[in-house]
């Protein structure tokens, strides 16, 4: 397996974690932090899959989510969520603004690892 | 059943009490046991002398047998039966009879209603403890930070543990990141115990700031004599062991720099001069010293005995209907958590701002008391071009014993809801708990 991962996250050493694991795995990743500009990095790398955290500088993650669900070329995008509360009103929201998939910190290496096989396999 | 009724009930509850035999009692008395267990039984309405001599053989104020549980009393069993649990709580019809239960059991009912209180501020507390955890945002991003760091130790230490190949940079550079994420947590969690600890000693959260304020000027009569003259030292008035937070120092602060502001426009002095010449009329004595009606209802009500016209009672709520402040009179409860009865003119006045309300009304019950009552929406603090107005209503009570009661149609008011027996009443927002007769 392999494809492109974007993963929009803002801390240093969980980037270079989740980097690690997935280009092991034969995945390019590339690395966006700023919320703000999140869909331009999403435009100009055309992911297979995005990893996007909830908590992000200057934009939350759902309203990110919320603009790919609205665009012609990211409807359908699989989008795994990461958020730091794992509260069921979060879980239902991440469904609600159309997360793909949703996991809560601290998440097992593993796991990350077989949600984006999954999600781009599906 | 009236309270005068009980009457009876109340003698024999403590004449059991004091392990005292009904012909014994009726002896000291002189009157037959056979007259005393009519009494005893309800079936004799008694006063006057025959009551007073019953009073002192039994010990008590003949007051405390004839008019048995005081109001305050009897709104807060009400109010303890309104915050039970569904079920473990009295039905309606018992709940009805709180009165009958105050006069038996006095003991009994105090210990209920102190027993509600607690329960009611411990609620609130945990109220409180959750909106802080839920809402508070240093908590939020500390707890956010101890999360991502302990994620990001977990994934490194992960990779490290997992016996896949690694080579000797990438070991290193995930050791470097957990020994900075473990500093860094460690670092947070300090932070946030402090954060906990400092918040234990400084904010204890069992009392509401307005509460303990109430409690602050309940104690001193409602009257601080220091903001009378002179420039008071504010900060130190409210180093009070009784103001247990900065927010309850901060709100106690503020009541008091106000009551001087109005002490200065109304010197003592001079306001008991007008209120013995003119009564309690707020409207004249708003003229008379060139102040708004609010400024007087609060004037009135941080009187000290001996200026006062009598007991006053005062609420302030703010544009929500919130009860910011209350000075309850004796007759006149008013809700300590929650919204209040919908028909009191304060919210009247709250719907017309700047048109003053003057209104009698009436609680319920048998002794339905009346009161007068004048209300006022005004702006608080300065008015800006940038900002919207806030707007405050206040509304002074004035019992029987202060003001004659004008003899006009009262408007039937009462605690809250729940607690307020009125059937039939357009504005009412939930159930009753008491029965119709209550």
């Amino acid at each position: 397996m392999g494809g492109r991962v974007l993963l929009i996250e803002d801390e240093p050493n969980i980037i270079e974690a989740i980097r690690f694991i997935l280009s092991r795995d034969g995945w390019a990743v590339d690395v966006h932090s700023d919320g703000a500009t999140a869909i331009d990095a999403v435009a100009r790398r055309s992911p297979d899959v995005i990893i996007l955290d909830v908590m992000l500088p200057n934009r939350s993650g759902y309203d990110i989510l919320a603009d790919l669900r609205a665009a012609e070329g990211t409807r359908d995008l699989p989008v795994l969520m990461l958020t730091a509360r794992g509260q069921k009103q979060d879980r239902e929201m991440a469904e609600r603004y159309g997360a793909s998939r949703f996991m809560t910190k601290p998440f097992s290496n593993s796991d990350v690892l077989t949600s984006v096989r999954e999600l781009v396999g599906s | 059943m009236p309270r005068s009724a009980l009457t009876g009930s109340r003698i024999r509850e403590r004449r059991v009490y004091l392990g005292l035999k009904q012909a014994a009692l009726a002896e000291r008395c002189g009157i037959s046991p056979s007259y005393l267990n009519l009494i005893e039984h309800n079936r004799r309405r008694i006063g006057g002398k025959l009551l007073n001599r019953i009073a002192a053989a039994l010990g008590v104020e003949p007051a405390a047998l004839s008019e048995g549980a005081d109001l305050v009393l009897l709104d807060a069993l009400r109010s303890a039966a309104d915050r039970a649990v569904p079920r473990a709580g009295p039905d309606a019809g018992e709940a009805a009879r709180a009165e009958e239960f105050a006069g038996r059991f006095p003991g009994w009912a105090r210990l209920i209603a102190s027993q509600g209180r607690r329960i009611a501020t411990l609620e609130r507390t945990v109220e409180l403890l959750n909106d802080r955890l839920t809402h508070d945002p240093f908590l939020s991003a500390s707890l956010h930070d101890v999360l991502s760091t302990v994620t990001a130790i977990h994934s490194a230490s992960g990779i490290l543990a997992d016996g896949g190949e690694i080579d000797s940079d990438w070991q290193a550079r995930f050791h470097r990141n957990i020994f900075e994420d473990s500093a860094r947590l460690a670092e947070a969690s300090r932070g946030l115990v402090n954060y906990l600890d400092a918040g234990a000693n400084t904010d204890r959260g069992i009392v509401a700031p307005p509460e303990e304020l109430e409690a602050y000027l309940e104690a001193r009569g409602h009257h601080v004599a220091a903001v009378e003259e002179g420039e008071p030292d504010i900060d130190a008035l409210v180093e009070d062991p009784s103001l247990t937070s900065a927010g309850s120092r901060a709100l106690a602060a503020d009541h008091l720099r106000r009551a001087r502001a109005d002490a200065r426009a109304m010197p003592l002095e001079a306001f008991g001069a007008a209120l013995a010449e003119l009564g309690p009329d707020p409207a004249a004595l708003a003229r008379h010293f060139s102040v708004d009606l609010g400024a007087v209802f609060r004037r009135i009500a941080a009187l000290p005995q001996g200026v006062a016209p009598g007991p006053v009672g005062l609420v302030i709520c703010d544009a929500s209907g919130t009860l910011t402040f209350r000075r309850p009179v004796d007759g006149f409860p008013l809700p300590r958590f929650g919204a209040a009865c919908p028909l009191l003119p304060l919210y009247l006045a709250l719907t017309r701002p700047m048109a003053p309300v003057r209104a009698v009304v009436e609680q319920p019950g048998r002794d339905a008391k009346r009161f007068l009552t004048y209300a006022v929406c005004q702006t608080a603090g300065a008015l800006g071009f940038d900002d919207p107005p806030i707007f405050e209503a206040s509304m002074l009570i004035l019992p029987a014993e202060t003001v004659p009661i004008p003899e006009e149609a009262a408007i039937p008011v009462g605690t809250s809801c729940r607690i307020c027996p009125r059937p039939g009443c357009a504005a009412r927002r939930e159930p009753t708990i008491l029965s119709a007769d209550g």
